[in-house]
């Protein structure tokens, strides 16, 4: 299976050899999305791990077992009016007109509901007016 | 013909808030419910509008000099290198120029993220631009290198002059090949998946006087917000092409060169572009006042979105590398609908250029008419129209090491 997940950790778990025990230890195949950690050494890191069903649970729980919250992610799509010049170029590309394009007024919309993430909006919009997130709570 | 009316009649209307201004939307009722004749005498401007990607712009900056002096031989600005191959602490910054390091299309397709459009946004905008300039120093240019943080306040001019602008009329772009292309009009999709299209169709400038009887060299012009001239024609201008019977070219054809002041504009209107696996370029706002002096003048500028049409172009093979196709035409009130249909297949339609904007352009310019602050200017010089003898030229192939005629 294969997974992407929040790891939020404090100074002390960020001491740990982490990824290098999911990799050595539990045989995952870990792939770092995102990471970031303060200067008091508390963060978190944007995971995708591949394993076996039992490697990838045992891998979850060694992490839980230090400490580490570790949560499913969610990647939410940030459609920014401000920057957006309304050229209406991604609605063409969008497969399920969560970003539409009204022809009367030739204005731009975005339905959040109605997004599923294909990212397809990102790479053709000129003004960069569209950016995927990752939810990320404030580091623990 | 019978009715006509003059440059200084109309600005003596603007003058006393009494000119009758309309936007080139607008004008298409207009003429439908009233006639020509009478639109013609009631109608003394149409405003037009266009917002989108213009590779050929750019700024001319003089930075004034450092102490001691510098000939700067090398300039850029936020890394975005200017050329400066002309007097000692001028530069001229291109929308399209890359940053020194830019990944480019290294790892394919190159993301262009910040480019010469950018930079000058980021001026208008009032942002600090870092400023890197080398130089091999002379004596009364000792100076070898300035590094500091400019902001566009503190520049002695900054001329915003671009070479070709306001397209009369675009290819419209597909993809017959098995791949993505990724091209300046943007991601085409395999196997015609998308139809790309520019222009504003029946708001564009030389959409709307066809054969420029109106605009030419030195006409004033909404420009980046503020005001600008029209400088000369632009490059590639090409007027003797193959045109509609209400006149309007079916292909690309004419252009124009621009000039204005870009501390009096405004970051909204000219806007740094990233087009993936392309390059950086930036979106211009461009518009025009069409004086109604005429009604032939009138009926050129209530041209309508189904009676213009543009080419549709295969960019996996025809346009790149100029293979013999054809896939005929597409007006614009289909492509604006969102869907035209390309042997027998319907296919989804991909704007570049923002009527929305446009529209907004049209709106703003008629308002600057109506409100007496913009006053018309009749052209020094007309450019080049139909009956030019204008070839379009490619480099030629010849041997440098001689062997040629």
């Amino acid at each position: 299976m294969k997974n992407r997940v929040v790891c939020y950790f404090s100074t002390a778990q960020s001491e740990q050899p982490i990824i290098y025990q999911l990799i050595k230890n539990h045989d995952l195949i870990v792939n770092i999305l995102k990471a970031d950690i303060n200067p008091q050494k508390e963060g978190y890191l944007v995971v995708e791990l591949e394993g076996s069903r039992d490697k990838y649970k045992a891998g979850i729980e060694y992490l839980k077992s230090l400490g580490i919250k570790v949560e499913p992610l969610s990647e939410t799509v940030i459609w920014s009016e401000e920057i957006c010049i309304q050229c209406g170029a991604c609605p063409s590309f969008c497969p399920t007109k969560a970003l539409d394009l009204d022809r009367e007024t030739m204005m731009v919309s975005f339905d959040n509901s109605k997004c599923v993430i294909c990212g397809m909006c990102l790479d053709c919009c000129p003004t960069r007016a569209i950016k995927l997130y990752f939810e990320i709570r404030e580091a623990v | 013909m019978a009715y006509q009316k003059t440059y200084e009649e109309i600005n003596a209307k603007i003058k006393r808030g009494e000119a009758i201004v309309v936007t080139a939307e607008e004008v298409i009722d207009i003429v439908a419910q009233e006639g020509m004749e009478k639109a013609a005498r009631e109608i003394d401007v149409v405003t037009t509008g266009t917002f989108g990607p213009m590779c050929s712009s750019g700024v001319f900056l003089n930075f004034g000099h450092s102490k001691p002096r510098i000939k700067m031989q090398k300039v850029w600005l936020n890394g975005v290198e200017a050329y400066s191959g002309i007097a000692a602490v001028d530069a001229y910054l291109g929308a399209a120029q890359l940053p020194e390091n830019d990944p480019e299309n290294k790892v394919y397709p190159g993301r262009f993220s910040y480019g010469g459009g950018h930079v000058i946004h980021d001026l208008l905008a009032g942002k600090d631009i870092r400023l890197e300039a080398t130089a091999y120093g002379t004596d009364c240019y000792p100076n070898k290198k300035v590094d500091t943080i400019i902001r566009l306040e503190d520049l002695n001019e900054a001329i915003l002059f671009n070479p070709r602008n306001a397209y009369q009329n675009y290819s419209c772009a597909v993809n017959l090949s098995e791949r993505t292309l990724y091209t300046y009009m943007g991601i085409l999709k395999p196997q015609l998946g998308n139809a790309s299209y520019s222009t504003s169709g029946q708001l564009s400038p030389l959409l709307n006087d066809p054969y420029y009887r109106t605009i030419g060299v030195g006409t004033r012009i909404f420009l980046g917000g503020g005001i600008g001239y029209v400088a000369w024609n632009g490059t590639q201008h090409h007027p003797n092409v193959l045109r509609g019977e209400n006149g309007v070219p079916k292909v690309g054809a004419g252009t124009l060169a621009v000039i204005g002041d870009l501390k009096q504009m405004d970051p909204n209107w000219l806007v740094g572009l990233s087009y993936i696996g392309y390059g950086a370029t930036m979106a211009v706002g461009i518009g025009i006042p069409i004086p109604i002096l005429d009604e032939e003048i009138l009926y050129y500028a209530a041209v309508k979105d189904e009676d213009i049409y543009c080419p549709i172009v295969d960019y996996s093979e025809q346009y790149p590398y100029g293979k013999d196709m054809d896939l005929g035409f597409a007006s614009f009130k289909e492509l604006k609908n969102g869907k035209i249909t390309i042997n027998g297949k319907g296919v989804i339609t991909t704007p570049q250029s923002s009527i929305f904007r446009a529209r907004k352009i049209a709106g703003m310019l008629k308002k600057w008419i109506q409100t007496g602050s913009f006053e018309l200017s009749r052209p020094v010089a007309p450019l080049p129209s139909a009956d030019a003898d204008i070839e379009f030229k490619s480099i030629p192939e010849r041997s440098p090491n001689g062997n040629n005629k």
